[in-house]
């Protein structure tokens, strides 16, 4: 357990980000300080609240206006929380329930019981790995169609028992292999859209860390969809998008601009529901902090969904689900009339009641 | 058949390069024989030779596979607003959406409509890869699930000509979102007791592939069409390694068990009314 984890993260110089160079400097400072009036007694006390003081701000202001490129490097923090932290200090009684029956036990996509505050619920998470050897045992989170198959299996053995789904969305994309085409990675994530999309229990669905496109939407549809702040959820990564669209990788800092692939901008295009708080500084710098804002999230989320009947639920989620983009799709008739979105049919006028009824604003 | 004599299989490209040149001949690409151009198009645009099917637009589709004068269009001025305000590289989503309208003469890369197959009533959506490489974004997904509303509303079958090179990237989220859209909108038609075939063609990937493309009831691919999750490029930039020989060809999914038939273009009709026969309560 996290006996000898202390609340605050420790920062390795590595650590540091490229835009967190005046941060990084304050660090410094305070250590000299924190050195010195240990080897000569002298009380520098005062100095180092100053210039925690001066730290604190200069993390406020560089966090509150992080360029969707900087939020992708945090994102993929080298110290920013993973599903082990999650299920370590999250989760009581986790009991990991293995393997798709079928080919094999992805660990890229870790699926088990257990007790998140007072509901119990299956925890499907994404898991990336912090050194080496995990990283290649879980295939650096990339997962395979047995990840994605173990996950919809698992799902409906929750669902048959009545217990709620909580999914944690950590991926920089699905594999793009030999063997995971060979088992149909398309048909396993598309299976699981279609399953999860009707599954007759609540399903809460956090992005942590890396929303990497079809691989993150494998396991992410359900009531709500919700991002930690710095997280990041794309319909490709920015460098793919760039090695496309610019023909050249390296102006990934751009596609991800125009990718609006931040919590803050998703949410403002009403295509996730709620941005959960991150520390300040990022989730790396306090993950107790982190975990306990998504904890609260969940439980919150959950209390309320579970309130509703198996029939409203899926009524409600199927609801949500059709209504994505239909805001941005608009008929050449509706457009003139603003304010409604509504659809029309040009050909058929007669017979445009069907097609009338198909969009709202989210 | 005429095989191609590669070393190594490059898998197929996702550039457009099999739709037909200029001029009075063509080269085959599937047997490299100069044919002429005619006798392709008089063929259902596959190679007289060697069968290769090449791709055709919504328009051709629609003309090949419906009974005369029976298509009745939904949504024909659907068209995005785009979302995101994307721009790249000195243009604009916006910009490239007119370029490729005035280019293709299609307003988006999906039409829906009402129609009939050797005289089956069906509802009927067809993607086209020369708008936007058929990629799905706001639009397509909306068109989708208007007619899968259709169809479970008129108890009618639902056949979807697939052939896409994925999600849109200029709606970023939204066309990612697309795919749950398309999958949850199945999903109440399944529930329902719709037949829904999609049969996908050259080429069907990325988001369109993980979503409504393999969620047929009974699943139908054209001879040698690229089917696939991944791009083959990116496969092979990841792993390193040689594909193997016919990777992600439809009859690689045959053969791995993911699509339930390979039918040639000429009998897609018949094999798709037969199978709406079958299926009749
Ligand atoms: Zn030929």
């Amino acid at each position: 357990m996290a006996k000898e984890r202390t609340k605050k993260n420790s920062m390795d110089e590595s650590d540091y980000l490229d835009f967190e160079g005046k941060v990084a400097e304050i660090d410094k400072q305070m250590n000299e300080l924190r050195r010195l009036s240990s080897a000569k007694g002298i009380d520098y006390s005062s100095e180092i609240r100053r210039l925690q003081r001066e730290q604190t701000a200069e993390l406020k202001k560089c966090y509150s206006n992080l360029t969707a490129w900087q939020t992708v490097q945090v994102a993929r923090h080298q110290k920013r929380p993973l599903l082990g932290d999650y299920l370590e200090l999250m989760v009581k009684d986790f009991r990991e329930l293995h393997g798709d029956k079928c080919f094999g036990d992805d660990r890229a996509i870790i699926t088990g019981l257990g007790n998140i505050g007072r509901e119990r619920a299956l925890i499907v998470g994404q898991s990336k790995g912090r050194n080496t050897k995990e990283k290649i045992a879980c295939n650096f989170g990339c997962s395979k169609p047995e990840g994605y198959r173990k996950a919809i299996s698992k799902m409906k053995l929750a669902a048959k028992f009545n217990i709620p789904v909580v999914t944690l969305i950590d991926t920089p994309g699905a594999y793009p292999g030999v063997g995971a085409e060979e088992r149909g990675q398309a048909q396993a994530i598309a299976y699981n859209l279609t399953e999860m999309s009707h599954l007759p229990v609540p399903i809460v669905c956090i992005v942590i860390g890396e929303g990497g496109s079809g691989g993150a939407l494998g396991i992410g549809v359900g009531d709500r969809l919700s991002m930690l702040e710095f997280s990041y959820y794309s319909v490709i990564s920015p460098e793919g998008c760039a090695a496309i669209l610019w023909s050249d990788g390296s102006q990934a800092e751009t596609a991800a601009e125009s990718l609006k692939l931040t919590s803050s901008d998703l949410c403002k295009l009403g295509l996730i529901d709620e941005v959960i708080p991150e520390p300040l500084g990022g989730a790396h710098r306090n993950i107790h902090d982190t975990v306990y804002n998504v904890e609260q999230y969940i439980t919150k989320s959950l209390r309320e969904l579970k309130r509703m009947k198996a029939d409203d639920l899926i009524e409600k989620r199927y609801q949500k689900l059709r209504k994505i983009g239909s805001n941005f799709a608009n008929g050449m008739n509706s457009r003139k009339k603003t304010g409604k979105n509504r659809i029309k049919s040009t050909n058929k006028p007669g017979r445009s009641k069907s097609n009338t009824r198909v969009t709202a604003k989210i | 058949m005429a095989k191609k004599t590669k070393k190594t299989w490059d898998g197929y490209s996702l550039k457009p390069k099999r739709e037909m040149p200029e001029g009075l001949w063509l080269k085959c690409p599937g047997c490299e024989h100069l044919i002429y151009k005619s006798s392709v198009r008089e063929n259902l645009n596959v190679c007289p030779e060697c069968n290769h099917h090449f791709r055709i637009n919504a328009e051709t589709r629609i003309k090949y596979f419906t009974d005369q004068d029976s298509f009745q269009e939904f949504l024909v001025d659907l068209k995005t607003s785009d979302p995101l305000k994307f721009k790249y590289k000195g243009t604009t989503y916006k910009k490239r959406l007119k370029e490729s309208e005035k280019k293709t003469g299609a307003t988006e890369a999906m039409r829906i409509g009402k129609t009939f197959v050797k005289g089956r009533p069906v509802i009927l959506a067809v993607m086209d890869s020369t708008f936007f490489m058929g990629s799905m974004g706001a639009v397509v997904g909306e068109k989708f699930c208007v007619a899968v509303d259709k169809a479970i509303e008129e108890s009618l079958p639902f056949v979807v000509f697939c052939c896409s090179g994925g999600a849109r990237m200029h709606e970023g989220v939204v066309s990612l979102g697309q795919m749950a859209k398309t999958s949850a909108a199945l999903a109440k038609f399944n529930d329902t007791g719709g037949l829904y075939i999609p049969v996908l063609t050259d080429p069907t990937t990325g988001g369109v592939t993980a979503s409504f493309a393999m969620l047929g009831d009974v699943i139908i691919s054209e001879p040698e069409a690229l089917v696939g999750f991944a791009g083959p490029r990116t496969i092979r930039e990841t792993i390193k390694i040689e594909l193997p020989e016919g990777f992600q060809t439809a009859e690689f999914l045959l053969e791995h068990g993911f699509i339930d038939m390979i039918v040639h273009r000429k009998d897609l009709r018949s094999e798709i009314a037969r199978l709406i026969d079958y299926c009749k309560k």
